[in-house]
């Protein structure tokens, strides 16, 4: 009802002869308002108001589909989402959506369905050729049959089942659409939008309490709009209208028709899925095709109603065999007649009220077979009067007609058969309560002998059932329930509310006797309708041995699909109940999960898709990078420049080689502001620091950087780093960039959670600094112009290694770090990030007589593998300090997280592989990360295996490729020749094992 | 789910990450021995029922907590910034106050 998409309305135009089963009045339609579709490339018309499937009925159109295994024709069952069989594509080309169901999909101007699982056409279907197969494909049929030659069954069983099985296309283009998504909280949710939600909604509402009804129908309603009712003297529909009037206007009260509960989560946490555009063609400028709610409230009433069950006879699937409430929903809510000549098959009083509503509707019923001997003589009297034989302790045994019914076959009390001609029959056997969403946490339902099903056993945290969702079945329990339930809701939310006087109802009966299956039945009788899975098949499993409720399941796929057995769980269990000789609670239940009904995915990635799907961050020079060119990689949200190409430029590697040989002759700039940055004070600052990292800063003065090792406490390598001291007690760290989130978690976990004791504050810094790395021999001298004057940056006075706290562009304050991750003498400088640009411009400027130009990450890359520095390949979480060979920096007099458990037998075995360098030893020979190290002459196997290069590069300065990587004993083994072995890109490369430091190993360069 | 952050009030699961078992307590000094270092960082009782697990509230205010939870029903009781708990224990003679 709450509609906010515009609906489009068509001009109002006649409707034409073709609804030939549509009623002369009534019924919730809008017969001004015409509306063309098309099924299987046919056009009909229907009516605004009407579901594809009540304009299908109403056309007289029964075949809308085959069934999943033995392509057997199919009709429309139900009413609602429960419904099994009537499942089409809708829509076309990138919007073409499979296996929606015909009961759920509101008709709209040009609406486009087309029959699934059938070839060439849904009445002449070559796969149906499966049906008289059918022994062949009972249950257990594809563990038994394909299971030898194992070899077969990629190239051949899997795609011939694939072929004959599956249900719609997915659409093979990108989704047009947009999805989002919504957060809500409330006091009250109230699930389904029957008289128990509605009269929860109300007494909830009314006390001012914050509401929010959702109901996954299009109107809200119920089973209100489908019986003819009275409550309080009016029609079911005008109390509906009434109650809708009034939540309309309290200020708390959210409606949301449309609208899916899929799932319950722990604490009060819901999940729905609103289909805001699914009843229009496309959906308006701006508006989703769907929103997903994650609603959070402190109290729930689940009025979900209940799913009438199906009666399990031979050839129960035949189209025209439908549920009878849904029989009735079609009549009364959109005025479409069954057929010409219906009958009912009921086990209950209530199947008789489809005898009362046809007649009332003008129709004729042909028959009414009521399994219970005794019949109550006032229904009798009313079936006789509408022209019906009673068949009384009767069952239908079997069906007949091929694509449409004709006739069923009924033994009567006294075992004779008879055959009655009929096109539509109405099966009631009871009802059971929707208990799915009320077991999504765990919870298992329970059996009620009163109404011979399962209802809610323990639920959730602050939720409650009412109405039929509950087990209570009249028309007057549910608004009583729902009213109290709504109350009692909002009380507990601190509102006052006050339970109204219970409205008066017509007279009702629940009176009904379960038919769990017809005896002998004809043809095959059908338990799960989606899965043509017959009360045969439920036999077998009982023989084969799979009694178990999930082994049934699994092994029968009952109560698989799309439908998860809404129609069909009892019948299976009740069948099993049977042959076993236990009571049908004793056979137990399997597990009900989220969601309820089928969700696209895309509502659940809601924007998060392409570009959007997750945020990216902007390194500080981003503006000036995008207007020279720069190219960009990902890591992690960063989008970091890779390299800046230059006119002429035709080749990455061009580029790169022409950045470092930049850095190496002159001086270059990098961006590294995307490494953490994590300031840390406090009088213990050096004392905490002195726990996380795993080498010695006791002796590190103010004015002084470190690199900084960080080890995990089971002893591996965490991060790596540097930390600097700028005053007694205050410290900066750096972290990777891909590690820096996660080394803010473990400082703050060692901080609050191992030594809360120290003095000790952190906090990150990583966004308020923009940090660049002026490198190169000329960095001084670009420097020099750049910070202010009266701080000496000569060798002498501001060392390798040294930091301090400056100020730059006359004033602004600063930090330079004299630290170097290319090898050459360099500098980081921090500005704060509002000046970033503005200073990583200055640079250039000033750098310009000195020749310099910016590089990028990948150019940094190859730097730090020439100069056999681990990076991320090798801090892989998988490496330890020794691996590293970074060993001999450790402490030894103190205690540091993963001080003890790296010294682990394994993690100390000399064997392990080690960290050195790789040439090729035919210098023209490309090297690729990943590949294996094989003795030469080795067989390739996993035992020879030695050891894998994690890091490879051009080396400008070489001239020739270079590799980092980890082999066994590698410190030993300098000048020894291996292969590196990468199979998977056919490479085999002779490589030499040396030091992992290519260019200036003594480290004089930096120093300078 | 949802839990009740001391700093921040009820949030989404989404902006907490899970460590586990706040039980064991870390062996500090030159003297804790390599065994009851392996049982600190591998062994854990996998109890049905009330535990006190350590989450993080990285997308929140970067608490620490400890969250009482029944594993059973995941029904939460007490959350208490890990730091409170962390201190009380630290002046019992098992705890870090050596290092102080």
């Amino acid at each position: 009802m709450l509609d906010r998409t515009p609906d489009f309305p068509s001009p109002v135009r006649e409707v034409g002869p073709s609804q030939k089963f549509r009623t002369a009045t009534g019924g919730l339609i809008d017969r001004r308002r015409a509306r063309d579709f098309t099924f299987d490339g046919r056009t009909l018309t229907g009516y605004h108001g009407d579901t594809l499937a009540s304009a299908l009925l109403v056309n007289g159109v029964r075949l809308v589909g085959r069934s999943f295994k033995y392509h057997r024709p199919r009709g429309i069952l139900s009413a609602g989402s429960e419904e099994p069989n009537a499942l089409v594509e809708l829509r076309s080309g990138s919007r073409r959506e499979p296996n929606t169901r015909a009961t759920m999909a509101e008709l709209y101007e040009g609406l486009e369905a087309t029959s699934q699982n059938r070839w060439p056409s849904l009445s002449m279907d070559a796969l149906s050729v499966n049906a008289l197969l059918s022994p062949i494909f009972a249950a257990g049929f594809y563990y038994k049959t394909f299971m030898w030659p194992a070899s077969l069954w990629e190239k051949l069983y899997e795609p011939m089942i694939r072929r004959a099985a599956g249900l719609g296309r997915a659409a093979d283009a990108p989704d047009p659409d947009t999805y989002e998504h919504a957060h809500a909280h409330c006091d009250v949710l109230v699930i389904g939008g029957g008289p128990a939600g509605l009269s929860a909604a109300l007494t909830a509402g009314r006390s001012g309490a914050r509401v929010i009804l959702v109901d996954e129908d299009f109107c809200l309603g119920g089973r209100l709009l489908a019986e003819r009712r009275e409550i309080d003297g009016v029609s079911g529909p005008e109390w509906v209208e009434q109650a809708v009037a009034e939540l309309k206007n309290l200020p708390e009260v959210r409606l949301l028709s449309r609208t899916t509960l899929f799932g319950v989560y722990d604490h009060g946490a819901y999940g729905a899925v609103e289909r805001v555009s699914d009843h229009v063609a496309v959906p308006a400028p701006h508006a989703p095709r769907q929103r997903l709610w994650r609603i959070v409230a402190k109290r729930a009433v689940l009025a979900a109603g209940a799913i009438e069950r199906p009666h399990v006879f031979g050839g129960n699937d035949r189209p025209g065999v439908m549920l009878a409430g849904a029989v009735r929903t079609y009549l009364n809510r959109y005025g479409v007649l069954p057929g010409e000549a219906p009958a009912v098959f009921t086990s209950s009083d209530d199947g008789w009220r489809t005898v009362a509503d046809i007649a009332a509707a003008g129709g004729r019923v042909a028959a009414v077979v009521d399994s219970r001997l005794d019949v109550p003589v006032p229904l009798r009297r009313m079936a006789e009067a509408a022209g019906a034989q009673v068949v009384a302790g009767g069952q239908v045994i079997g069906t007949r007609g091929h694509l449409a019914l004709s006739g069923i076959d009924v033994r009567d009390s006294y075992g004779s058969t008879l055959r009655i001609a009929c096109d539509t029959l109405a099966m009631a056997n009871g009802w059971n309560p929707v208990v799915h969403l009320d077991s999504h946490l765990s919870r298992r339902p329970v059996w009620d002998e009163a109404i011979h099903g399962f209802v809610p056993g323990q639920l959730p945290t602050g939720m409650v059932a009412a109405g039929a969702a509950s087990g209570r079945l009249t028309l007057s329990d549910a608004l009583e329930s729902g009213a109290r339930l709504g109350a009692e809701a909002a009380e507990s939310c601190d509102f006052r509310a006050t339970a109204t006087a219970t409205p008066r109802t017509d007279p009702e009966s629940t009176a009904h006797t379960p038919l769990w299956r017809v005896a002998k039945p004809k043809g095959k009788a059908f338990v799960d309708f989606q899965n043509d899975v017959a009360a045969s098949d439920v036999e077998l499993a009982h023989r084969e041995g799979f009694r178990a409720v999930e082994l049934l399941k699994r092994y029968t796929t009952l109560g698989m699909a799309t439908d998860q057995g809404k129609t069909s769980n009892l019948a299976g269990l009740s069948i099993m109940a049977e042959l076993t000789g236990q009571k049908i609670p004793a056979v137990g239940t399997t597990v009900f999960r989220p969601p309820f009904t089928p969700v696209a995915i895309g509502a659940f990635a809601g924007h998060h898709r392409g570009k959007e799907f997750r945020a990216t961050r902007h390194v500080p020079s981003h503006a000036w990078c995008l207007e020279n060119n720069a190219q960009f990689l990902e890591t992690g949200l960063w989008l970091r420049p890779a390299y800046f190409p230059r006119a002429g430029e035709t080749d990455w590697l061009q580029t790169v080689v022409r950045e470092v040989e930049t850095v190496r002759g002159k001086v270059g700039l990098c961006d590294v502001s995307t490494f953490g940055k994590i300031d840390i004070q406090g009088r213990d600052a050096l004392a905490f620091i002195e726990r996380v990292c795993a080498n010695p800063f006791g002796t590190l003065k103010v004015g002084r950087s470190r690199y900084a090792l960080l080890l995990r406490e089971d002893g591996f390598v965490l991060d790596d780093g540097t930390v600097s001291r700028l005053a007694d007690s205050h410290f900066v760290m750096t972290a990777s960039t891909a590690n820096a989130a996660r080394v803010m978690q473990h400082l703050e976990f060692c901080r609050q959670w191992l030594w809360p004791a120290l003095d000790v504050q952190m906090v990150s810094v990583s966004e308020q600094w923009a940090q660049y790395a002026v490198a190169g021999p000329r960095a001084r001298d670009v420097l020099r112009r750049i910070v202010d004057p009266g701080f000496d940056l000569s060798n002498e006075a501001f060392p390798f290694l040294g930091a301090a706290e400056i100020t730059v562009g006359g004033g602004i304050p600063a930090r330079l770090f004299r630290i170097s991750f290319s090898g050459e003498l360099a500098y980081e400088i921090a500005v704060p990030a509002g000046y970033g640009d503005a200073a990583w411009r200055a640079i250039l400027q000033a750098g310009l007589p000195y020749g310099i130009c910016p590089y990028g990450a990948e150019a940094l890359s190859v730097m730090r593998i020439e100069k056999g520095h681990a990076a991320g390949a090798e801090i892989n979480g998988q490496t330890t300090a020794r691996d590293l060979a970074l060993g001999g920096m450790l402490a030894k007099k103190k205690d540091y997280v993963g001080r003890l458990m790296k010294e682990r037998p394994a993690l100390t075995d000399p064997d392990r592989p080690i960290l050195v360098g790789f040439r090729p030893v035919d210098p023209s020979q490309r090297l690729r990360a990943g590949a294996h190290f094989l003795a030469v002459g080795a067989e390739p196997s996993l035992a020879a295996d030695e050891g894998t290069m994690t890091s490879v590069a051009y080396s400008p300065s070489l001239k020739h490729w270079i590799g980092l990587g980890l082999i066994r004993r590698g410190h030993e083994r300098h000048g020894e020749r291996v292969r590196a072995y990468d199979p998977v890109r056919g490479g085999d490369v002779e490589v030499e094992i040396g030091a992992a430091a290519f260019v200036d190993p003594a480290g004089e360069r930096m120093h300078g | 789910m949802r839990i009740r952050c001391p700093y921040c009030g009820e949030r989404d699961n989404g902006e907490f990450s899970y460590l586990g078992d706040a039980a064991p307590v870390r062996p500090d000094g030159m003297e804790a021995s390599a065994e009851a270092m392996h049982d600190y960082v591998y062994l854990r009782d996998n109890r049905a029922g009330e535990i006190r697990e350590l989450w993080y509230h990285g997308a929140g205010c970067r608490a620490w907590l400890v969250v009482t939870r029944d594993t059973r029903t995941h029904a939460i009781g007490e959350v208490a910034p890990a730091r409170d708990i962390a201190k009380a224990r630290a002046v019992t003679p098992a705890g870090s106050a050596s290092h102080a």
